[in-house]
């Protein structure tokens, strides 16, 4: 379909396609079997200016918004969601210093990152504070020399390799979620460690792990924005970041689709390839509609969210929403297209199955997010603009 | 240290097929690539200036559309580059492009280091780039597979043999000639795309190269192409069937009766 992208969107996209088919593909398999973290592929996308894609002009990047990031993280995904996430997730730690970070913080840390000298990441997600944040327990005491963190942080995804964490603490916790404030710890930091690696389902190209904090000191220049932002700074990074985990989706389930409509062809029984078969065309047929009208949603989300409008808590968890359960169908449809082979770890689109599963559970479940819609469809007793 | 690359836009396929007329390679509705083997010429040439500053400058004979293999050249890290286009320079063979090459060599003047591929994908002769140093008077080192030194006005380079390597120093400003395991072709990068785009790109003709007419383009070409033909096949190979143990009993059996065991 056409989606009238510029001709620097296109290029975008089209080298993005090019990384993957030629760096990612050959080696998929392995990563996701080895539960490897892909450096050389970081070191790809780094040479090949991806990182400043999402970054400001003024510090080093290319000044893309919330749409070409989705390009790149779409054509990731579409051959490995595992890669994907490792790369979206930068973004995820960057965009809350962009959006509100003072111009010194933007100069230390961007041009490093968008360059792909470094790695952002973002946590906060705690074992008792997931889609509840006011469950949020780790500390940020204000002391002499700036705030004393302790407490940990898990499920973070790119620990324990990225070197930049935007973190959401208490700097007041009699307050709940008003005493929230994001704070930069780097890695290396004193009282600052990693626990866990976690064994995932799927995207096990990357890295998930947990934050440890105890008595770790961090000076008070590396808090954004204001104290008892943090919560608020959080939901409109959400709202920024969900169009790409949609993304993520389209890019997973077109994988998926094209693996299918590949296998249908060459596989022949009762004489004939399977894709003569009625029964195999209804599914593959709802599979592409599935995956266009997926994309449809997502770029148009993306292009709300650059829009600069206001209120994007329904266009991008719609978008998500939609998308990431459209991305478990059709990769379980292409398992099911695909039969035994398809449930076979030697063909991808098993992986894919597994890689999906994860879109419809972290930025937000989407049980949150409908709920999130609802609300807003309260707000505006339903009507349309 | 400033360098060139020569790189030719061939057809992205070896399955080319022969004009029965003219005995020329048909080009019309095939997928047009830069060489392979000048992909890999590029990327040393790059990686030579990332380490000892100067700049690279692609230059390609061939028609107008050969611009966007410059281009592309660019996008991979490339600072400039000049296209040698011009009806003059139609039927060329390998002499007469080496002559256009070497012309367009002077013009550009103070290169340290000419890099070309080993051979061309469509024309196969590996002949331009020893010829170009010939026509030029520098010396020339061909299929190197590493560059292990530039210093003191001289480089010191392995190229490839039949059975090994040898180890070659030589004087710049020199010509050599790369084989594919010299380097990985990085990919294009963003902002190198976007140079690529605005990128001025040159067209220089017989005009501009001061080119003596008798040495130009089919005149200057002695190569003539008397017939292009698959060979005959004269001996066949054939395959032994059946288990291992009467494959073995099989081939005993046939070498003993041609009497060679």
């Amino acid at each position: 379909m056409e989606y009238f992208l510029t001709e620097e969107q296109q290029t975008i996209k089209g080298l993005a396609r090019k990384i993957a088919e030629e760096r990612v593909l050959p080696v998929r398999a392995e990563l996701d079997e080895r539960e490897e973290f892909p450096r050389a592929i970081v070191k790809d996308l780094a040479d090949a200016d991806m990182f400043r894609v999402f970054i400001p002009e003024q510090y080093e990047g290319l000044g893309g918004g919330c749409l070409e990031l989705c390009l790149v993280v779409e054509e990731l995904s579409r051959i490995c969601g595992g890669v994907a996430t490792t790369y979206a997730v930068n973004a995820l730690g960057c965009y809350t210093l962009i959006e509100y970070g003072s111009e010194e913080q933007k100069q230390k840390y961007l041009p490093d990152i968008a360059a792909g000298k470094k790695l952002a990441a973002f946590a906060i997600t705690e074992a008792t504070a997931g889609s509840d944040v006011s469950g949020i327990k780790t500390t940020a005491e204000k002391v002499e020399g700036g705030y004393l963190l302790n407490g940990s942080k898990q499920f973070i995804t790119n620990a324990p390799e990225a070197d930049i964490y935007a973190v959401i603490v208490l700097t007041d916790k009699t307050k709940g979620p008003r005493g929230a404030s994001t704070i930069i710890v780097e890695k290396g930091t004193p009282g600052f460690s990693f626990g866990k690696k976690e064994k995932k389902m799927g995207i096990r190209a990357s890295s998930t792990g947990e934050l440890v904090f105890r008595n770790c000191l961090v000076p008070e220049e590396n808090l954004i924005g204001r104290a008892g932002a943090g919560f608020i700074q959080a939901m409109r990074l959400f709202d920024r970041s969900r169009p790409g985990i949609a993304a993520q989706a389209v890019g997973i389930a077109q994988g998926a689709l094209e693996a299918a409509v590949d296998y249908a062809q060459q596989r022949v029984q009762f004489g004939q390839p399977i894709i003569t078969l009625p029964v195999v065309q209804d599914m593959l047929a709802e599979m592409a509609i599935q995956v266009e009208a997926a994309r449809a949603l997502t770029y148009a989300a993306a292009r709300t969210v650059d829009s600069g409008a206001r209120n994007l808590t329904e266009a991008a968890a719609g978008a998500k929403v939609f998308a990431s359960d459209v991305a478990v169908k059709v990769t379980a449809d292409a398992v099911q297209v695909c039969g035994g082979t398809g449930y076979m770890r030697d063909f991808p689109v098993e992986k894919m199955m597994r890689d999906a599963k994860v879109t419809q559970i972290y930025e937000g479940t989407n049980q949150i997010l409908r709920n999130a819609i609802a609300m807003e469809l309260r707000k505006r007793k339903g009507r349309t603009v | 240290m400033n360098i060139i690359v020569c790189l030719k836009q061939v057809p992205a396929t070896t399955q080319v097929r022969i004009d029965p007329q003219t005995n020329n390679l048909i080009r019309e509705g095939i997928e047009s690539i830069i060489n392979p083997y000048d992909t890999y010429a590029l990327e040393e040439g790059v990686r030579l200036r990332e380490r000892f500053g100067g700049k690279v400058t692609a230059v390609s004979m061939g028609p107008p559309q050969a611009e966007s293999a410059l281009r592309e050249a660019i996008s991979l890290g490339a600072d400039e580059a000049v296209l040698l286009c011009d009806r003059a320079f139609a039927g060329s063979d390998t002499l007469a492009t080496a002559y256009t090459l070497a012309r367009a060599m002077n013009k550009l003047g103070d290169y340290d280091l000419i890099i070309c591929g080993r051979q061309t994908l469509d024309g196969d002769t590996g002949q331009v780039g020893p010829e170009l140093s010939q026509m030029l008077d520098v010396p020339c080192v061909a299929y190197v597979s590493q560059i292990e030194d530039v210093a003191d006005g001289a480089l010191r380079a392995r190229r490839m043999v039949e059975d090994g390597y040898e180890v070659i120093e030589s004087p710049l400003p020199a010509v050599i000639t790369v084989v594919k395991e010299i380097s990985t072709p990085r990919l294009p990068s963003l902002r190198g795309i976007a140079r690529s785009k605005s990128a001025a790109i040159p067209v220089w003709g017989a005009g501009d190269l001061a080119l003596e007419p008798e040495k130009t383009g089919l005149a200057g070409s002695p190569t003539r192409v008397i017939n292009v033909y698959s060979p005959q096949r004269t001996c066949q190979g054939e395959i032994l069937e059946g288990d291992p143990a009467e494959q073995v009993e099989c081939l005993i059996g046939r070498l003993k009766d041609a009497g060679l065991i």
